[in-house]
């Protein structure tokens, strides 16, 4: 099911703890924590591999689990098939339907869900240990032996169209779609993984059963599985829920994405008190050698608070409550991204700032002292990450898709305290260019305008 | 897993649940935390996590937006932005660049009843974190240079959360109609009007009257124990000079006559909504007793895909996309039962409402079953189970229960109390809670354009 609500909490707080537009990126870092975290590669008789953290502190099992290729592969004309697919799978599998798999999951407090993003389809799952073979088969079911019952499918579809209507108006979703589209209008990427109402209203039954069988198979698997179970329980388990996918799949053949945009600016106008806005130039891939000492360039520029944005927009002249600077990496291209919020009257003020910033940051790189920190920060908060069951399996997952290796953990610090002050310096003026942003900017800004 | 754009694709129906405060003091027994007051009265309660060497260490403040003085919203969260704004011995700016600097993370929080400020470190960091945070609750230096800035900045995060945001816009009118004496009317962000006039004085005095030794928490979550933590609290916090605190007071509703309706009708709506609060007891104001019977009877309502609401509304009528009931009992004062609904493409906010409220009718005429509260109770136990499945959580959880007078006994005892529910008190909670005169109900509906 789609969870159509989601709690604020209620709290105010400092800072949104991300500009909801940057891309979530940096693969992963190494503290002293995360290095002393002992991650085993399990294979099960069958051959499925999963990387494990065991840790039986409390009665609780996480599975965090991706398959390669996402939302860019949906056709153009049935664009938010993967969404659909991830909202509907866990909605009637096997002998279930939808109400019977739904309330298994509720008598048993499993937690389990599915996200489709561009490059991946994710899973997580999570259960007590009592419950851990009923939530495993759960899992197989649903990705071996989905329904997608008229009933349930119809039900999710008009969820989907509810939150699309529900974001029509919203300044964020406006600036993203149209940042995207803005980069990728003749790429997967430009469009978002959601869908349109159109396009969601074309998709069939016939097109919900070809993607799980044509996707869900165990080439394009990567799993992590933290908590309370032991590499001889886990193995056969792996067999028991992946054994009956299809060994391998069609290769993924997407072009690279060439971002398009330098230098534009488009305004959207709508009647609003404060104008959204997004940038982005592009970046680099994950795999890029440069790829630390570019981390580190951005920790510097964008990265919060101590950052020269957060220090020039926000602490000395009070032009947002949110602004932040970030690497967007994806398989098929790199973005460096950035997202702020102001006044309608002061946008074109933030604007010339954050234009500034960015060149100076391009010209000079960092300083000596905000290199170290920004090291510091990396460094020192990786372990951070590991905090929760849930969090650390999604950790090994994406240390698995980044291609990053077992021993990345152990490695990370060492790689970041390889780059050198003459490296930042190189990598900010390869990588910033204020010339190759695209800017877009949703509300009533004084001052500013569409490039033609 | 990377794209963080969806983050934000929920938050309409955010905004309009952004009221409703916490998540419900979900359960305990399991966090079996050690607590010790100083000579001050300032209180520290830890709870062990030895599954990472790190920490969490949160400084809860007794007061919130409902301790404000009249004109001066927003100065609780005021406050706590200036409180990153720098002391004599932390100069602006670099208390977030010394946390980071030893890869920490940290932000806090304002609620109508609290203010929460916390940092995650390694443990061997610890005792900084707790030096850090004792000298900026007695040392804060607010200068006009230092505080109008910040001030442009909250103006900022209102227009981003609220003014931009017809749905926020609606919670916010929505709760200013529920509550007509209780301090929760306003809403914690302040009004644009009187956030746009608060000073480094007013922000003092609330300073000076609130952050008082005698009404903080300091709660410290992960690779330690209380024996290693009470050396270094005596340390730092024992030494904040000892002040009187305040009585806490939170007006009561009076009698009511008339249930209360707004409408907010935007051309920035595509996707109507409808909602209604009904006044109801929390934990710890009067009528008490229906607490826990009302987390049992949310979680009946609306808790996932087999409640009522959802089986009904959503998936055999077809008339709502979306369904859901809510309560948040972890308050100092009057709280909300909340239930709300969002109709499927082309439907009526009519139908939601006459579809809920038959929901209620029914409730109230025929009650709820054995299995009924048997299964929630499961439920409930069971996020119980998982909340300690992080260093936050807990932490989290025994705050806010602290912050508005609940004991670490009723924090431990929670999973117990919830697990005693019987099928009378949750048909008890309903008829006291489910009384239109002390509800409002919040339309949110697209301007028609002919």
């Amino acid at each position: 099911m789609r969870a159509m609500t989601t709690r604020l909490g209620g709290a105010w707080t400092r800072r949104l703890l991300a500009p909801a537009v940057l891309l979530l990126l940096l693969g992963g870092l190494a503290g002293p924590a995360a290095a002393a975290m002992d991650i085993e590669r399990v294979v099960s008789p069958g051959g499925v591999e999963a990387w494990l953290v065991q840790d039986h502190s409390l009665p609780i099992v996480a599975l965090s689990l991706a398959f390669r290729g996402g939302a860019a592969l949906d056709p153009a004309a049935k664009s938010g098939l993967a969404t659909m697919v991830s909202a509907t799978i866990d909605e009637g599998a096997g002998p279930l339907d939808s109400a019977a798999f739904q309330r298994q999951l509720s008598d048993l407090g499993i937690d389990l869900r599915f996200d489709a993003g561009q490059d991946e389809f994710t899973g997580t799952l999570r259960s007590l240990t009592r419950d851990r073979d009923q939530a495993f088969e759960l899992l197989r079911l649903a990705l071996t032996e989905p329904r997608f019952d008229e009933e349930p499918v119809e039900r999710i579809r008009n969820q989907l169209l509810a939150v699309l209507a529900s974001d029509a108006e919203d300044p964020g979703k406006i600036a993203g779609d149209t940042l995207s589209a803005t980069l990728f209008p003749d790429h997967p990427y430009g469009r978002d993984p959601m869908g349109t109402a159109e396009t969601l209203g074309r998709i069939t039954h016939a097109d919900l059963q070809a993607f799980a069988k044509a996707r869900f198979a165990r080439d394009r698997l990567v799993l992590g599985v933290v908590g309370d179970i032991t590499p001889a329980e886990l193995g056969p388990a792996l067999d028991r829920i992946f054994g009956g996918l299809p060994a391998t799949s069609a290769a993924i053949d997407l072009p690279e994405a060439v971002p398009e945009g330098a230098g534009r600016v488009v305004v959207v106008e709508r009647d609003v008190p404060q104008s959204v806005i997004l940038l982005a130039q592009p970046g680099m891939k994950r795999d890029d050698p440069d790829f630390y000492a570019a981390a580190l360039v951005m920790q510097t520029l964008g990265g919060g608070f101590g950052s020269r944005l957060t220090r020039e927009l926000r602490e000395k002249r009070g032009l947002a409550y949110s602004i932040g600077a970030d690497l967007a990496t994806y398989e098929l291209v790199g973005l460096v991204t950035g997202s702020t919020a102001t006044q309608n009257a002061r946008a074109k003020e933030s604007i010339d700032l954050i234009r500034q910033v960015w060149g100076e940051m391009a010209a000079a790189g960092p300083t000596e002292a905000e290199l170290d920190d920004a090291r510091d920060y990396i460094v020192g908060s990786y372990a951070l990450r590991f905090t929760s069951s849930s969090r650390i399996a999604n950790n090994l997952v994406a240390l698995q898709l980044e291609d990053l290796g077992i021993d990345y953990i152990a490695k990370r610090s060492a790689l970041f305290a390889a780059v050198t002050l003459d490296d930042a310096k190189r990598v900010a003026k390869r990588l910033l260019d204020p010339a190759k942003l695209a800017w877009v900017v949703v509300g009533k800004p004084d001052g500013v305008v569409s490039t033609p | 897993m990377r794209d963080r754009r969806r983050a934000s694709r929920h938050a309409l129906w955010a905004a309009l649940v952004f009221l409703l405060a916490t998540p419900p003091g979900a359960g305990a027994e399991m966090f079996s935390p050690e607590s010790f007051t100083l000579a001050n009265g300032l209180q520290v309660v830890v709870v062990e996590n030895h599954r990472a060497p790190v920490v969490t260490h949160m400084v809860w403040v007794k007061a919130g937006s409902a301790d404000e003085s009249d004109g001066k919203t927003g100065i609780a969260h005021f406050l706590e932005h200036l409180m990153f704004r720098g002391t004599e011995a932390v100069p602006p700016g670099q208390f977030s660049e010394i946390v980071a600097r030893l890869g920490g993370n940290e932000n806090a929080f304002t609620t109508s009843d609290y203010t929460a400020y916390h940092e995650s470190v390694a443990v061997e960091h610890l005792e900084r974190m707790m030096q850090l945070d004792a000298d900026r609750l007695q040392n804060l230096k607010l200068t006009d240079e230092i505080v109008l800035p910040e001030r442009d900045v909250i103006l900022e995060e209102r227009r981003q959360r609220i003014d931009n945001d017809p749905g926020a816009q609606l919670g916010e009118m929505l709760n200013a109609a529920l509550y007509l004496n209780a301090p929760y009317h306003n809403p914690v962000i302040g009004w644009e009007h009187e956030m746009a006039g608060l000073t480094a004085a007013d922000a003092r005095q609330f300073y000076d009257r609130w952050y008082s030794p005698a009404n903080v928490v300091v709660i410290i979550s992960g690779d330690v124990t209380a024996a290693e933590v009470r050396p270094l609290a005596e340390k730092y916090y024992a030494a904040i000079p000892s002040r009187g605190v305040p009585d806490r007071f939170r007006a009561e509703e009076p009698a009511q006559f008339a249930p209360r309706i707004v409408k907010l009708v935007s051309p920035r709506v595509q996707q109507p909504y409808w909602l209604r609060s009904y006044q109801a007891p929390s934990y710890r104001s009067a009528g008490s007793e229906h607490a826990y019977a009302l987390e049992v009877l949310a979680q009946i309502l609306g808790g996932d895909a087999t409640s009522r609401f959802y089986r009904h509304l959503v998936v055999e009528q077809q008339v709502a996309a979306a369904a859901n009931a809510s309560y948040n009992g972890t308050r100092l004062g009057v709280t909300a039962f909340s239930v709300s609904g969002s109709p499927r493409p082309g439907g009526k906010l009519e139908a939601i409402e006459s579809a809920i409220e038959k929901e209620i009718a029914d409730l109230l005429d025929k009650g709820v079953t054995d299995e009924e509260v048997r299964r929630a109770i499961s439920a409930l136990q069971t996020d119980a189970i998982k909340s300690a499945d992080s260093l936050t959580g807990p932490a989290n959880i025994i705050g806010a229960g602290l912050a508005t007078g609940s004991t670490i006994e009723d924090i431990e005892a929670w999973p117990d109390r919830i697990g005693a529910v019987t099928v009378e008190q949750v048909n008890a909670a309903a008829k006291a809670v489910f009384e239109i005169d002390r509800s409002a109900t919040g339309w949110l509906l697209p301007k028609e354009t002919s």
